[in-house]
């Protein structure tokens, strides 16, 4: 009696497979029609991805007489274009992303805590504000240059091409991003837990504080570091606010000056010396693996205090 | 849920923004600290004079560390206009400042400043490398950038020349360089024809150029350099016989109209009252030679060279 049991068993599988193609209509998803259409979307999916990785392939072959500690360590050098370095453009991205994320993560996490948690959605103010952060999440990043212009003169500041100045462009430029991830995050935590912390006597602060606000931890870190690693990338607010090039000592402060690493990339694929192409190139992966870092940072702080209820 | 009071949530994203402006306003821009010259000059403009008041930074800080020196490349234009207001020391043109338009803005300003031509560029008209041409006439280039120019081959330009297909590149109407050519070459500034591939890179004409047959462009002299194994470089003859561009024709004046001078324009007010302005200029007019070899542009003959050292030594508050 026993022994037929396998074979029975690959005959409900067979069976079920067969039951599941006709059930599911897959077993007539060979059509020409079908067929032509799952091709497209291979190309699309093969065309992205193959062109980004020939970019990225091409730049690394164009910059692979380049990757050497000099890079990193070096100024930028006229004098000995084959040493030439990023050292002022990739301190100075440093600084910006610092200036940024100081800027940019209390408003963006507070401005979203009060419309999820605290506002009143019928409010017209509050509607305002809502129909404004998702416009401002589409405006061209020139503009915040311009915006950041505008707001330092008001801070009584003569020279704009300072890290202040950079950071409040950029932190501008991600707030968007960071208010709408952090929203989309506290959305994500159960009301249970909050209906749990009032029914105990918690006040709403106390319960936002310590109850919400740890649980969305995951995805606010994770919205913010992918703002972050989109600021890093920019050069065209940078340029309206007239941050220098040619410079040749390390930042030391939020009111100094400074140059940013897309700049200084910007400036010498310009440059007729073949050298600097070269270096620019080289550059270009240093920029790559600075977002790819913290691209990884983000996903393994998600990973590790991600929560599932 | 939502009857708590609001000052709940402005008060501590107030206190923040406020302790980080404060937290910016700890350290500001070093001064003079110890015995040596130190303190920060802050130069802008020309993207074409860029290399030159780079190289100088370069040179400078070599010697002298502590000069802060920040160079940007606003443009000819943009860096007139922060240099007016007073927001940088020296400002880089790679033509004059213009008498009708921004030398007012700084008079009202009150920033007086003096002009110190600093190295030479040698506009370059190149073409591919196997148009069999080697000389222009100014009539001839103004006829094929003039505004209504209709030319497309080479043959049309002048009986004798091959019959070939003529593609222009050029620099955009933004670019000084295209400001110097047009005024030169088609008597108006900005006045051009632009039915051509236009790119604010240099290299990108380099590349269009050296890459399609029968093509001719413009740029300065250090692209041409760095490019001469695929360009083709034309000598321009503006009534006094074919000249090529070179180091030696725009320095002693017989490339004309096409070789231009640079300049820096110095506040004279930084100059007299910043010591690392002063160091940063007076090293930057005495080493030019080096400071033109390092940058590849054309250094100043030694009558230029005497004419800026005396207006150097003229400034005063």
């Amino acid at each position: 009696m026993s022994t037929p049991v396998i074979p029975d068993r690959a005959n409900v599988a067979a069976r079920t497979a067969r039951e599941t193609v006709q059930a599911t209509g897959r077993g007539r998803d060979r059509t020409p029609g079908s067929l032509v259409f799952l091709g497209a979307l291979w190309f699309s999916l093969f065309f992205g991805v193959m062109v980004l990785m020939l970019l990225i392939v091409s730049t690394a072959l164009d910059g692979a007489g380049r990757f050497d500690g000099a890079l990193l360590t070096n100024y930028f050098s006229r004098v000995r274009p084959e040493e030439t370095g990023f050292r002022a453009g990739i301190l100075g991205s440093m600084w910006l992303m610092l200036g940024t994320a100081t800027l940019a993560v209390p408003i963006g996490i507070a401005s979203a805590l009060y419309l999820e948690e605290f506002a009143d959605r019928h409010r017209w103010y509050n509607r305002l504000i809502e129909l404004n952060l998702q416009n401002l999440a589409a405006v061209p990043s020139v503009v915040y240059g311009l915006l950041a212009v505008a707001t330092m003169a008001l801070l009584g500041f003569q020279v704009t091409g300072i890290v202040l100045g950079g950071a409040i462009a950029l932190a501008l430029l991600i707030l968007p991003v960071i208010i709408i991830t952090t929203r989309e995050a506290l959305r994500a935590v159960p009301s249970e837990i909050r209906f749990g912390s009032l029914a105990l006597g918690a006040t709403v602060w106390q319960t936002t504080w310590r109850q919400t606000l740890p649980a969305a931890v995951p995805g606010i870190a994770t919205g913010t570091i992918l703002g972050l690693s989109r600021a890093i990338g920019e050069a065209a607010p940078l340029l309206l606010l007239g941050v220098a090039v040619g410079v040749r000592f390390d930042p030391n402060g939020f009111l100094s000056a400074f140059t940013a690493l897309p700049m200084q990339i910007y400036n010498m694929t310009s440059q007729p010396q073949a050298e600097f192409q070269t270096a620019a190139a080289a550059a270009i992966i240093v920029l790559l693996v600075m977002i790819l870092g913290m691209n990884t940072l983000a996903i393994v702080i998600r990973n590790k205090f991600q929560k599932t209820w | 849920m939502t009857r708590t009071p609001k000052r709940w949530v402005i008060a501590p994203s107030i206190a923040v923004l406020a302790l980080a402006l404060t937290a910016c306003g700890g350290q500001s821009g070093a001064t003079d600290e110890e015995g040596g010259v130190s303190g920060s000059v802050a130069v802008d403009g020309s993207s074409t004079v860029f290399p030159l008041s780079d190289a100088a930074a370069e040179l400078l800080a070599e010697e002298n560390p502590d000069i802060r020196v920040t160079v940007g490349e606003a443009g000819t234009g943009g860096g007139f206009e922060v240099f007016c207001q007073g927001k940088t020391d020296i400002s880089d043109a790679s033509r004059p400042i213009k008498d009708d338009e921004e030398a007012p803005v700084c008079a009202d300003a009150g920033i007086a400043y003096t002009e110190l031509q600093v190295a030479t560029d040698a506009l370059t008209v190149v073409v591919h490398p196997d148009v069999e041409v080697d000389c222009v006439t100014t009539e001839q280039l103004a006829a094929i950038w003039g505004t209504d120019s209709t030319i497309s081959n080479w043959n049309q330009v002048d009986p004798g020349f091959p019959d070939q297909e003529l593609s222009l590149f050029g620099p955009g109407a933004d670019s000084g360089t295209f400001d110097y050519f047009t005024d030169e070459i088609n008597g108006e500034e900005g006045v051009s024809r632009s039915d051509y591939e236009a790119s604010e890179d240099d290299n990108v004409i380099a590349t269009g150029v050296a890459g399609t047959e029968g093509a001719m462009g413009y740029f300065g002299y250090t692209y041409y350099e760095e490019n001469a194994d695929s360009l083709k470089a034309l000598a321009v003859d503006s009534g006094a016989g074919c000249v090529l561009p070179s180091a030696e024709t725009a320095a002693d004046g017989t490339y004309t109209p096409l070789a231009r001078p640079l300049f820096i324009y110095v506040s004279n007010a930084s100059y007299t009252e910043k010591p690392a302005v002063k160091e940063y200029v007076d090293f930057y007019i005495e080493n030019l030679d080096a400071v033109a070899e390092v940058s590849k542009y054309i250094p100043l003959n030694d009558e230029q060279y005497a004419a800026t050292q005396a207006t150097l030594a003229g400034i005063t508050g």
